[in-house]
């Protein structure tokens, strides 16, 4: 481990930690704007988590401690995942003890827990949400496992970091399998990430939400952890995306330089990332809930194709 | 001459092998076992002294194995069964690492078993006793065996013992049944795996392992043996279509008795795989791999999809153990390919990842099963539809039981998540197969397993959430009493072997290393050897894992985040009523159900059921709805299979006149047809 690993190392963490709700904040923006609404300020995610961190906190009479545990869980998850993703530099002390299953074991830990204590309360919605996020989460999760291992096949590892530093080095040709891939990457994240057309960060319709439904009992401190974590996932699957796909920029071991540079390279791609997430929901309908099983199963054998074809073209 | 009968006193003892020991712990549950027979209904003797006495000659048989893994193979001869046919024992590596597996898991189910089984439950607590150590001994016995005449009797023991351990409850028709359709395709079976020795002693008429080693097979009798055992082996195991007897025979068995069977004795089916494949066998052919990979694969989505629409809490954990059993036999599909075409450091991954799932599946499943019988006689009911919120009144369970839960979900930093990761590690190295057809193959079955390990986390959600999270779904549920003292203790060793396992992979796989030197030829000593908390199977450029570090990061932003949130804001709380979007109106009965949980896996996976439904109208008066899942392979292979059989002893029954001198004519006749022939 070097000193500049980690220095690499936390400041990805704290950059991620920092600049997750104002990914979210930049998205809200965008869709108010691309939907004829005045915008929020920018910052208004910070002052909704200040707000929340302030009240108290409100759990039912029942709550087992599982409840209250599982939102500092799923932050903790969150967090360590916005730690091995390469973000910033490929130099991260981290990133060996997890590599890309790791990783989407990590997701599945966070789902897991958070659909557990949506189910400890016992309410109607709680196990409605539980059920519908372990439903999706079984078909996102073998899909955006195939998307990673499309790149691995090309980068001959499962090492993020390895992953990261091959896909930046070749020449600039377009791979078809990491085009399927990227398409089947987009259509997980969207529905790993409660966006339009799988689930409306903005609604409240009890028959339609997912993740709201999910921590419809969580208020205070832990429903603020919540909204924390849910927009970590949302940078962290971003930085994925920006990782697999448009990995240059992203420093390497031994470039104080590169480092300094990655921040505001990464912050613009974020940035035309989150107006063409927020363009491509204003462009689409929420599906009924019936119709997410296909959507799904289309993202996980395209992401298969993908696979396929990386071995019949050799990469 | 046998060891254990030269050594006489206690200055010999210091020259025992390993093996000696083995016996020793055998011989000691034996008299336990007869021990049981003399105190048939002395609850206490046998719950307070016998059942922790053979825990402890588990935890002993534990000690030994791990000791033995490292030593080199040692032989001994017993001079017990017919003159001149003498029972051979042999202890390698590979019957070490089983002899681990099930020591450790018999620490603890027996100190589980201690505070569980009561009075009054069918079988006498004497005789359950016997039973149960007559079932570990013959274990133990079939891992050792080296020639087929004793593997076959102690494989025989251990199948009647397990009988009458699932028939305990021998009063209730269902048992009865579920009991008669075990035995049935355990003979089944047996009669496979005696057919392929049969093939494999290649006419000499020596039937010890050490003479089938020496035997070369031309390859249409190797598969046949190859096929004969996968049939055999594969009806103890559970692989499709094979696979009906045990989502009967777990639920109906007592619970530790469903912990043994489906922790251990299931793995005594792989053993017998990998003995045969990789020990008698020895060249593999390559489709050997592609039939295990394929039946593997089928069995475990098979078993994962059937394990998400069960209602009753033990049938679950049955499907389940066939889901895990599909999948240790497409990883050991996949070191067949492997080894067939001579990638050894590639088979033995693939090895190393079975292992690791042998190990960690008897650990979690274990924890499991002996959880829903402490739930069990807690509550009585093993329906998840009567379940419901007892973390509160069973706190113990419940946190112990989680870990087994995320174990089995395969989620890391746990034993679960080890196997499954080593073994698509090894799928995604297999693009080096020099074959074109089969690497096209790769992707599709890594899918496949991402896919049913995804389908475990939805499985073990409804598992957990339904039993132990949400609100009590019958009033008497609130009286729930958590398990006693030595519950406890047992539960608590299956649930360090899981957290041991998630969190020392490195360590662990150093220990099994000489079982895939033994087998394949090559270990991953050399290449784990690299960081002792990274598991790199490779290299660290190509993939490393290390779930210790991995396990700090969460805790440690946990632990950051509380704290942070405390000194910047505030801890306060208060309990109010749930919220539940304003309804005024909650009660139990408005949570999910576990048929509710499954319905999304009914929908999505139609075709894999057979479903019965009755819906009610809007015009009923007292609406009900009633849904039966049922399995394809009754209907389609089973019923007209038992039917033909029906109408052929119809046939047969067409002889039997019951008149005398009708019988005396068949006599007449047979005689005459055998002159005819001895006279030519």
């Amino acid at each position: 481990m070097t000193g500049l690993g980690a220095v690499s190392q936390l400041l990805e963490i704290v950059m991620a930690l920092l600049l997750a709700p104002l990914l979210g904040g930049w998205i809200n923006q965008w869709r108010a704007w691309l939907q004829n609404r005045s915008a929020p300020g920018l910052l208004q995610p910070y002052r909704m988590l200040h707000k929340l961190f302030n009240k108290e906190s409100v759990v039912a009479e029942h709550a087992s401690p599982l409840f209250r545990g599982a939102p500092y869980i799923v932050f903790g998850c969150m967090a360590l995942a916005c730690a091995i993703i390469p973000t910033l530099s490929t130099d991260l002390p981290l990133s060996p003890a997890a590599d890309a299953i790791a990783l989407v074991g990590l997701f599945a830990l966070a789902r897991v827990f958070i659909s557990l204590a949506a189910m400890d309360v016992g309410t109607s919605f709680g196990t409605l949400g539980a059920r519908r996020e372990m439903l999706i989460g079984f078909l996102a999760e073998p899909a955006l496992l195939m998307v990673l291992f499309s790149a691995s096949l090309i980068s001959k590892s499962t090492s993020l970091t390895t992953i990261v530093e091959t896909l930046a080095h070749r020449e600039l040709a377009i791979y078809p399998s990491l085009a399927l891939a990227g398409v089947a990457f987009t259509m997980v994240s969207l529905a790993e990430n409660a966006r339009v057309p799988v689930d409306n960060p903005a609604t409240h319709l009890e028959l339609t939400m997912i993740h709201e439904a999910l921590i419809l009992e969580y208020s205070g401190r832990h429903l603020a952890l919540l909204e924390w974590a849910a927009s970590l996932k949302l940078f962290a699957y971003s930085c994925i995306g920006l990782a697999l796909f448009f990995p240059w920029g992203i420093a390497e071991a031994e470039a104080p330089l590169a480092l300094l540079l990655a921040m505001p390279v990464l912050i613009l791609k974020l940035a035309i990332g989150g107006a063409l997430l927020a363009l491509l929901e204003t462009l689409s309908a929420k599906m009924r809930i019936f119709r997410v099983p296909e959507f799904l199963a289309t993202a996980f054998l395209l992401a298969v194709i993908g696979m396929l074809v990386s071995i019949l073209l050799g990469g | 001459m046998p060891p254990i009968v030269t050594a006489g006193g206690l200055l010999a003892a210091t020259l025992w092998v390993h093996l000696d020991w083995v016996l020793l712990v055998v011989a000691a549950w034996l008299l336990i076992a007869v021990v049981g027979v003399f105190a048939l209904r002395r609850l206490t003797l046998v719950a307070r002294v016998l059942f922790p006495v053979g825990g402890a000659g588990g935890l002993a048989l534990l000690g030994i194995a791990l000791s033995a893994l490292q030593g080199s193979p040692e032989v001994a001869v017993l001079p017990i069964g017919l003159p001149q046919l003498p029972f051979h024992f042999r202890l390698d590596s590979l019957s070490a690492f089983f002899l681990m597996v099930i020591g450790g898991i018999s620490v603890g189910v027996s100190a589980f078993a201690a505070g569980y089984f009561r009075k009054g439950e069918g079988t006498p607590p004497g005789l359950l006793a016997f039973e149960y150590h007559l079932f570990l001994a013959s274990m133990v016995l079939v891992v050792l065996a080296d020639d087929a005449y004793a593997f076959m009797v102690m494989w025989e023991t251990m199948a009647l013992s397990s009988f009458f351990l699932v028939t305990a409850n021998h009063r209730i028709v269902e048992i009865q049944r579920a009991g008669y359709l075990y035995l049935l395709v355990a003979h089944i079976g047996a009669i496979g795996i005696l057919l392929c020795f049969g093939v494999l002693q290649a006419n000499s008429g020596d039937y010890t392992f050490a003479n089938m080693r020496a035997q070369q097979l031309s390859p249409f009798w190797a598969s046949l043996a190859f096929l004969l055992a996968l049939f055999g082996f594969g009806a103890k195991a559970g692989i499709l279509p094979l696979h009906v007897w045990l989502p009967e025979a777990h639920p109906a068995a007592p619970s530790p008795v469903s912990a043994l069977m489906s922790g251990v004795m299931l793995k005594t089916a792989i053993y017998g795989v990998l003995r045969v494949l990789f020990d008698l066998l020895q060249t593999p052919i390559w489709w050997w791999g592609l039939l295990l990979l394929t039946v593997g694969l089928a069995t475990a989505l098979f078993g994962v999809v059937f394990a998400a629409v069960q209602v009753d809490m033990k049938r679950l954990l049955a499907y389940s153990s066939i889901e895990n059993i599909g999948l240790l036999f497409s990883g050991i599909g996949l070191a067949v390919l492997f080894s067939a075409y001579g990638m050894q450091p590639m088979a033995a991954l693939a090895l190393t990842a079975v292992l690791y799932h042998v190990a960690g599946h008897a650990f979690f499943k274990s924890l499991l099963f002996v959880g829903t019988g402490a739930v069990l006689h807690a509550t009585g009911e093993r329906n998840l539809g009567k379940l419901g919120g007892l973390i509160r009144c069973m706190p113990w369970v419940a946190w112990v039981m989680l870990i087994g839960v995320l174990a089995s979900a395969g989620l890391p930093p746990l034993g679960g998540f080890v196997s499954e990761w080593l073994l698509l590690q090894s799928f995604l190295f297999s693009p080096g197969l020099p074959s074109a057809f089969l690497n096209m193959l790769i992707p599709v079955v890594a899918a496949l397993i991402a896919l049913i390990g995804a389908l475990a986390g939805y499985t073990m959600v409804k598992f957990f959430g339904v039993i132990f999270l949400g609100q009590p779904r019958e009033e008497r549920l609130a009286q729930a009493h958590d398990a006693s003292g030595w519950e406890r203790l047992g539960m608590l060793w299956l649930a360090a072997g899981c957290l041991v396992l998630g969190l020392c992979p490195v360590q662990f796989i150093a220990v099994i290393d000489p079982v895939t030197q033994l087998l394949v030829g090559a270990g991953m000593g050399e290449a784990i050897a690299a960081g002792s908390w990274l598991l790199v199977p490779v290299a660290i450029e190509r993939a490393s894992y290390g779930p210790a570090i991995f396990l700090l990061g969460v805790a440690a932003s946990f632990a950051l985040a509380f704290l942070l949130v405390r000194l910047l804001y505030h801890g306060r709380l208060r309990r109010a009523a749930p919220w539940d979007c304003g309804y005024p109106w909650q009660n139990a009965r408005m949570q999910d159900t576990a048929e509710g949980f499954g319905q999304p896996i009914r929908q999505i996976f139609e075709p894999f059921f057979r479903m019965e439904r009755e819906l009610p109208s809007p015009f009923d008066a007292a609406p009900h709805y009633r849904v039966r899942v049922g399995d394809h392979f009754w209907h389609w292979l089973y019923l007209p299979l038992a039917a033909l059989v029906e109408r052929l002893a119809r046939l047969i029954g067409l002889l039997q006149q019951g008149r005398i001198a009708v019988y005396l004519l068949y006599s007449f006749v047979t005689l005459m047809i055998v002159l005819a022939v001895v006279k030519q």
